[in-house]
């Protein structure tokens, strides 16, 4: 049982993911450009419903006890810079890390170059992380913040927000490529 | 026979690919994400599990000693936890969905790409692996990608994560922009 939970239950999970993944296509390769060029929102849809269904979800979870938030230090110059290098990666590349293993999967012989790529990038950083850790990662650290512990402003609303703004969002997208569509 | 072979084929690719839509996808990853909490208590996330991978492959190219006493693989050892195995999984479910969906097939240059830069297949498997170099490093200095970071810490309104988004979308379109750019 507890092999069970430690090796198919992850397996399952990615399993899961990878599946969804493909299915949303954002395992191609264009989708993902299409996105950065603003020409094709599933990126975002995929990413907005995600995170709102997800965190309304977790919340109440938290509320009730039944698990607790992993939230990823605030170290604000070294997250910065960090996803300014990733934004320039995903679009040269055309996948980010987890796409790019479901794109693998699905065929795609660029994306495995890609990720050999990525396993070197994974060795510079290990190389360079003493120098790191001196000089970046310490620079405007606030610790494991959230936005309603910094804002002062509660949960519920920032998801209200949320939806509502995602919502709004998605539907101007949806009736911007209907009309695309028909002209 | 043939035919017979041929409609069979057709009928059964029609019928099996039905386009899921990226808000039931989004939702999908939501749900998955509420099991990852409550029953793991551990977020989606693919980089932290990728880069202790990485170290396998770096000792060939650092040799064993270098990895041994590297400080950051130090912390992140090469084990199979939760992370790794959910890294397995991803392309299982990808490719089970791609096989389903008929969607499989192989991919040297995306469109995109070939529309823009031409079809040589040396230019792109170089961009992309240039571009997994710089991704891969991205995320590993930010502390997470579009899974970790984007989704996981999105859903929990970290402060860390909504930097991430924000930098890492901005320098996608200043990238896309520029790489994309109308001869």
């Amino acid at each position: 049982m507890t092999a069970m939970m430690t090796i198919l239950g992850p397996v399952l999970m990615g399993a899961a993911f990878g599946f969804l993944l493909q299915r949303g296509k954002v395992t191609s390769c264009n989708v993902i450009e299409n996105q950065f060029r603003l020409r094709d929102f599933t990126v975002l849809k995929v990413m907005g419903t995600a995170i709102v269904v997800g965190g309304i979800g977790v919340l109440l979870l938290v509320d009730t006890g039944n698990t607790k938030y992993y939230v990823k230090d605030a170290n604000m110059l070294a997250v910065a810079l960090g996803a300014a290098l990733f934004g320039v990666g995903m679009v040269v590349y055309g996948y980010c890390p987890g796409t790019a293993l479901g794109a693998i999967a699905a065929g795609s012989v660029h994306a495995l170059v890609g990720a050999l790529g990525m396993i070197a990038g994974a060795i510079l950083y290990a190389l360079s992380f003493d120098w790191l850790k001196a000089h970046v990662l310490n620079v405007g650290a606030l610790g494991k913040v959230r936005l309603p512990d910094v804002t002062n402003i509660p949960d519920i609303v920032w998801f209200a927000a949320l939806a509502v703004g995602a919502g709004l969002f998605f539907w101007w997208v949806e009736s911007t490529e209907a009309r695309q569509k028909r002209g | 026979m043939t035919t017979i072979t041929e409609s069979y084929v057709r009928e059964a690719s029609r019928a099996a690919r039905i386009d899921w839509s990226p808000y039931l996808v989004g939702a999908g990853i939501g749900l998955l994400s509420w099991i990852a909490f409550a029953v793991f208590g551990d977020p989606l996330g693919v980089t932290t599990a990728y880069s202790r991978i990485a170290s396998l492959f770096a000792v060939p190219v650092v040799g064993p000693e270098a990895v041994a006493q590297n400080s950051y693989w130090k912390s992140m050892p090469l084990k199979w936890d939760y992370g790794v195995w959910f890294l397995v999984g991803i392309p299982l479910g990808a490719f089970l969905s791609a096989v389903i969906s008929g969607t499989w097939r192989l991919e040297l240059v995306p469109d995109v790409w070939k529309e823009r830069f031409g079809p040589s297949v040396a230019k792109r498997f170089v961009a992309a692996f240039l571009g997994g170099v710089v991704i891969m490093y991205g995320a590993r200095l930010a502390g997470g990608c579009t899974s970790g970071h984007g989704i996981s810490g999105g859903l929990q309104l970290a402060v860390s994560s909504w930097l991430f988004l924000a930098v890492m979308f901005a320098t996608g379109l200043a990238v896309s922009a520029l790489m994309f750019r109308a001869r």
